[in-house]
């Protein structure tokens, strides 16, 4: 059984001008120890769908249809006091900006310390020594120092080794990092990912990576799903993602990368933009910027079509699929 | 090799041995000291540029890279004249420019344009597309008909793309991409020679980046452009780049041809930041981690500027700072341990 899935998800958020659907029809499920990105331009839906995930959804916005589940039960049908214990131990969010875990007034070792004093009842001093090796388990140096140190007296890339080792104090099961390392020089993005990467080895822990760097994706994750205007249009095993993507819009996506192109030449680029929640074209949201678009994709939401381990929306894939059977 | 016949070519830009330091805006109180015995004023400030030299020959791309605070906007900003060097000149087509009061540095602002990463700041919000690109031309020609005017924005308008219906809408009506385009627009309607851009794609999606940075392309073909080109990612200057330069805490550690420098990287540095690029393909070679923790620009270290967080550091890295030597490939590295053969 997978340790998470996710069923017809979507959210709505009442506007002036009538209700905006931010995420819709939003389907996955991830396995213990399982890392699964999560890519898509700016606005795509990708952090909604992870406060979804944690039922967390900001108002005005709320969960207008669909399912969790987390071990086979149904997230909605939990008490408040459940929610919150099931937020603190068995799931865990690292966001962007690491101020939106600590405390500014605190110290480290203060908000380590109640963390584990209320999800986990711990004595002070065991919190305290259990704080201590985490920090330690995050490359912080010298931790029996650091822990008596505020947020601001670390660099970047320290707060957000911090911020994991919150994380990880409660030993949770699935950690969901939205842009973990995108403030953060390459250097210390590198060190971030590799650490993630042997927690989720290590521990079996189920990291859902959410970033729009494709390269992150590509090294860290080994399955991928592709949002575009709040639905998922592509979804498979990551290095097929990469190597051989099938929507025409991840296709776009990884071809317009300088990487893909010889140096000096002129880039793939993708036409246009991806619409605003407010201008969502009818049919497939790609669609006026598609090269195959053709008169259903401008009318008809495209189905998924699924393959072995992928799925893809779109009526030009669906097609060729057809004719080659 | 590095721009083989450079050193005989006629230099467009030069900064040269150019220093930066910002005065930290303490009280008056907290500056007072006790020292020997006696109350003394410690001033103390951030060195951001530390001895940069650099020269930009017509039809460079080049980038300057290097991690968050290293000095690169700094850079940009004294070679525009927003910024007053500390110490150092800037020259531009053989006449030095940072020192001439603002009038006379009018031309020189014609022919050396800036695009700044925040395609939201950089443009007036309550003028229109038409008014923000007219400004410029209008400015920097006085007593110019309007006719041709019209006729100066109307071609560019064309040639990077602004769409004529776009012309009497204001800023917050486009989307980050298309801010940016109109941003390059203006930088382009006044004929400049150099474009000084400070990460002008880093605030735009992936599929939005590949459109801005052709156009940039498509501009330096078209109307030979020279770019200094700030950014802090490495595959966008591994596409862009004629030359690289990066940068550590202020100074240059490695200049070199952009295939020279992603072929041989020799800088410790540098071959840590190439090594941490996420890439698509997986046959990175191992990612090199650098020790010790990112020094301040407040309290720079002593000898090199690297050492405290280089693997190969020694006695005389710790004493001595090393400055750019030439190499055969034509890269210039900042390094002993490079000089003395002690590092591949
Ligand atoms: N509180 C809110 N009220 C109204 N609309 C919202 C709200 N929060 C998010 N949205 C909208 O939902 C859509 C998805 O936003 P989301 O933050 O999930 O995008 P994202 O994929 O995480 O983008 P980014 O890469 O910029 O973080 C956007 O169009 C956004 O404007
Ligand atoms: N006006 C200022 N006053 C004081 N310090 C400044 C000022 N401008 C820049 N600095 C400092 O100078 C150093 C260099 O800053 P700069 O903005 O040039 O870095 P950068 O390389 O552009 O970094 P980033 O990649 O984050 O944009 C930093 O330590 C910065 O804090
Ligand atoms: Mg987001
Ligand atoms: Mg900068």
């Amino acid at each position: 059984m997978p340790i998470l899935e996710v069923n017809n998800l979507e959210v709505r958020f009442p506007m002036r001008e009538g209700e905006l659907i931010a995420i819709r029809d939003i389907s996955f499920s991830i396995d213990r120890g399982e890392r699964l990105g999560i890519v898509g331009e700016s606005g795509a839906g990708k952090s909604v769908a992870a406060f979804a995930i944690l039922r967390l959804v900001g108002r005005p916005g709320y969960i207008s249809g669909g399912q969790i589940l987390f071990e086979g039960n149904d997230l909605a049908s939990l008490s408040p006091e459940q929610l919150r214990q099931f937020r603190g131990n068995q799931i865990t969010m690292i966001f962007q900006d690491p101020m939106m875990t600590l405390n500014p007034v605190l110290t480290i070792g203060t908000q380590m310390i109640e963390c584990l004093q209320t999800h986990k009842g711990m004595r002070r001093r065991e919190a305290r020594e259990l704080a201590v090796e985490k920090l330690r388990s995050v490359a912080i140096p010298s931790p029996e120092a650091r822990i008596n140190q505020y947020p601001h007296e670390l660099s970047g890339g320290m707060r957000q080794r911090v911020v994991i080792a919150i994380a990880l104090l409660t030993d949770p099961e699935i950690i969901i990092a939205d842009e973990p390392t995108t403030a953060l020089d390459v250097t210390i993005q590198a060190e971030i990912m590799e650490l993630l990467l042997e927690l989720c080895e290590k521990h079996q822990v189920a990291l859902i990576l959410i970033t729009h760097d494709l390269g992150v994706v590509s090294e860290i994750t080994q399955r991928a799903i592709v949002m575009y205007a709040g639905r998922i249009v592509e979804e498979g095993p990551t290095r097929s993602i990469i190597e051989q993507a099938r929507h025409p819009y991840t296709q776009g996506l990884i071809n317009a990368l300088p990487e893909r192109t010889r140096p000096g030449q002129r880039l793939n680029q993708i036409p246009g933009s991806m619409p605003t929640l407010m201008q969502i074209p009818p049919g497939c949201a790609f669609h006026p910027r598609c090269e195959h678009v053709t008169d259903v994709c401008r009318t008809q939401v495209p189905d998924y079509t699924r393959f072995d381990h992928s799925r893809v929306a779109c009526h030009w894939v669906a097609v060729q699929e057809q004719t080659s059977v | 090799m590095e721009n083989s016949n450079s050193d005989h070519k006629a230099k467009l830009l030069e900064i040269r041995d150019l220093y930066k330091a910002f005065p930290l805006s303490s009280g008056l109180l907290e500056q007072l000291q006790f020292k020997k015995g006696r109350l003394v004023r410690n001033r103390e400030s951030v060195k951001a540029i530390n001895g940069v030299s650099l020269d930009i020959y017509p039809g460079d791309a080049l980038c300057v890279v290097g991690e968050s605070g290293c000095g690169k906007s700094t850079i940009a900003r004294v070679v525009t004249g927003l910024l007053r060097p500390t110490s150092g000149s800037i020259v531009f087509d053989n006449e030095r420019i940072d020192h001439l009061p603002p009038k006379q540095q009018l031309p020189y602002r014609r022919r050396m344009q800036m695009i700044f990463q925040n395609p939201y700041a950089s443009l007036n919000p309550r003028m229109t597309v038409r008014q923000t690109l007219e400004e410029p031309v209008r400015f920097h020609n006085p007593g110019i008909a309007n006719g041709a005017v019209k006729e100066k924005v109307e071609e560019v308008m064309a040639s990077v793309g602004v769409d004529p219906g776009w012309s009497n809408r204001f800023p917050h009506e486009f989307s980050g991409g298309q801010r940016q385009r109109i941003s390059i627009a203006r930088a382009l309607t006044v004929d400049p020679e150099v474009i000084v851009a400070d990460e002008p794609i880093s605030a735009l999606d992936v599929s939005i980046q590949a459109q801005v940075l052709n156009l940039l392309m498509e501009a330096r073909e078209e109307r030979s452009l020279t770019y200094l080109f700030i950014t802090h990612d490495l595959s966008v200057v591994e596409h862009f780049g004629s030359r690289v330069a990066v940068m550590y805490l202020g100074a240059i550690c490695e200049l070199a041809d952009t295939a020279t420098l992603f072929g041989t990287p020799r800088h410790p540095y540098t071959q840590a930041l190439l090594s941490a690029i996420p890439r698509l393909k997986l046959d990175r070679p191992a990612h090199i981690k650098l020790k010790g923790e990112i020094p301040t620009p407040i309290d720079l270290p002593k000898g090199c500027l690297f050492q405290t967080r280089c693997l190969y550091a020694d006695e005389r890295c710790r004493q001595e700072r090393p400055d750019l030597k030439k190499l055969n490939s034509g890269a210039r590295v900042a390094c002993h341990g490079v000089e003395e053969n002690r590092i591949e």
